[in-house]
């Protein structure tokens, strides 16, 4: 399975950013092979819209599950029109996650936080 | 003459000063560019002539047509535009109007269309001409209407322009053609604080400036200090007077009632028009 977890360094011993539409990069793994490839995040500085971007970076990676600490409503819309799986990701490197998904031992993300942009604080 | 008057938070007599200021010069246009909680009216309580629907442009998809070449997503400056699962999704809420998805779009598949967001009321209160821009509750973005209030006042002579507080866009595009800035402060840390953000925007922007302190107390000097180090000149001390609280939570206009505030407001206007006979040693360039 292609997952796509935000990250803050470049390879699979890099901790798992806390923010989705502003992290500096995403890896994005093959869990069945741990082969990765790593994708700079575009609106890691982006005025507004960056949850957007950033789902719109991560649909046209071809990822069907995204890890990730939490997730914002604009974020979550484009996802979730692509039939994108999320999960709540835990602290740790991107290899411990990914063993973690693996092992199932991940839960569904489902506190989607009304964002800091555009929609923030309705 | 284009006189606008804004603070960096809200509370501090931006509107005080202005309607004040408004019944005073009495040939005037007065405009509230507070577009999310305008209250200029409660004050000059306007007769309303007109009101006028301010809409901004948004962009619909034909699906049909649309073939999902993303020109739109990749020009999009605001990220208002994703393209999922063959289907153009539009965030409303991000669009700034700039028609640019629609003019780019190789397939025409993209069409404008239009959404109210708030409306003007024209208004007349004695000889102040009384604008008010109201943003409807829930809308992200008051700045169309800010806009369009400051453009139908283009030719007027005399303006006052109420703004919202803080130092945001929306302050800026209040005041960017303004020909002179009053900073209404607090003589407190926290006002000092916010003065200092306004304070720095008037200054980017290259605009004439003055403060006008409000709630004065006998001994409270931060905020002279803070002026004096600066070389800001202060225009005006409105005293704490439980006498204005009480005639300003009535909704009454202070200079109104007493031929004393009325003489504080015709001052101001004459130091803000009349050059540089300000009190503290520098007047910035006109």
């Amino acid at each position: 399975m292609k997952i796509a977890i935000p990250a803050e360094g470049q390879n699979l011993e890099s901790q798992v950013n806390r923010s989705f539409g502003r992290t500096p990069y995403f890896i994005i793994v093959n869990s069945d092979t741990m082969e990765f490839d790593v994708i700079e995040n575009q609106a890691m500085n982006a005025q507004g819209g960056a949850g957007i971007k950033a789902g719109q970076t991560i649909v046209d990676s071809g990822a069907k599950v995204v890890i990730a600490f939490q997730c914002g409503q604009n974020a979550a819309d484009v996802l979730n029109a692509a039939g994108i799986k999320f999960l709540k990701a835990v602290p740790g490197t991107i290899f411990e996650v990914v063993e973690k998904y693996n092992k199932q031992e991940l839960a569904e993300l489902t506190d989607v936080h009304p964002g800091y942009h555009g929609r923030g604080g309705k | 003459m284009r006189i606008a008057v804004l603070s960096g938070k809200g509370g501090t007599g931006k509107t005080f000063v202005s309607v004040n200021l408004a019944y005073a010069v009495k040939d005037i246009v007065y405009i509230d560019c507070d577009v999310e909680e305008p209250n200029g009216g409660l004050f000059l309580k306007p007769l309303i002539e007109r009101e006028e629907i301010i809409e901004v442009m948004e962009p619909s998809v034909d699906n049909e047509k649309c073939n999902g070449c993303k020109k739109c997503v990749d020009f999009c400056q605001y990220n208002a535009l994703a393209y999922v699962n063959d289907q153009l999704l539009i965030f409303n809420e991000l669009c700034h109007s700039c028609r640019g998805c629609v003019l780019l779009c190789p397939e025409k598949a993209l069409a404008e269309t239009k959404r109210g967001i708030g409306q003007i009321e024209y208004g007349k209160s004695a000889d102040v001409k009384v604008r008010t821009g109201i943003l409807n509750p829930g809308e992200a973005n008051g700045i169309p209407i800010i806009q369009k209030l400051l453009r139908d006042a283009a030719q007027e002579k005399t303006v006052v322009i109420d703004c919202p507080p803080g130092s945001s866009c929306a302050v800026m595009e209040s005041i960017k053609d303004s020909d002179y800035c009053i900073l209404v402060a607090e003589p407190t840390l926290f006002g000092v604080h916010n003065l200092s953000m306004v304070y720095e925007l008037v200054k980017l922007f290259d605009k004439p400036y003055g403060v006008v302190l409000n709630k004065t107390v006998e001994g409270e000097t931060i905020a002279e200090d803070y002026c004096r180090e600066n070389n800001i000149p202060i225009l005006m001390r409105i005293p704490y007077d439980p006498e204005i609280a009480l005639l300003n939570s009535r909704g009454e206009i202070a200079a109104a009632h007493k031929v004393e505030h009325l003489g504080l407001f015709e001052e101001l206007l004459g130091k803000i028009t009349g050059g540089c006979s300000l009190e503290t040693t520098s007047c910035t360039k006109w």
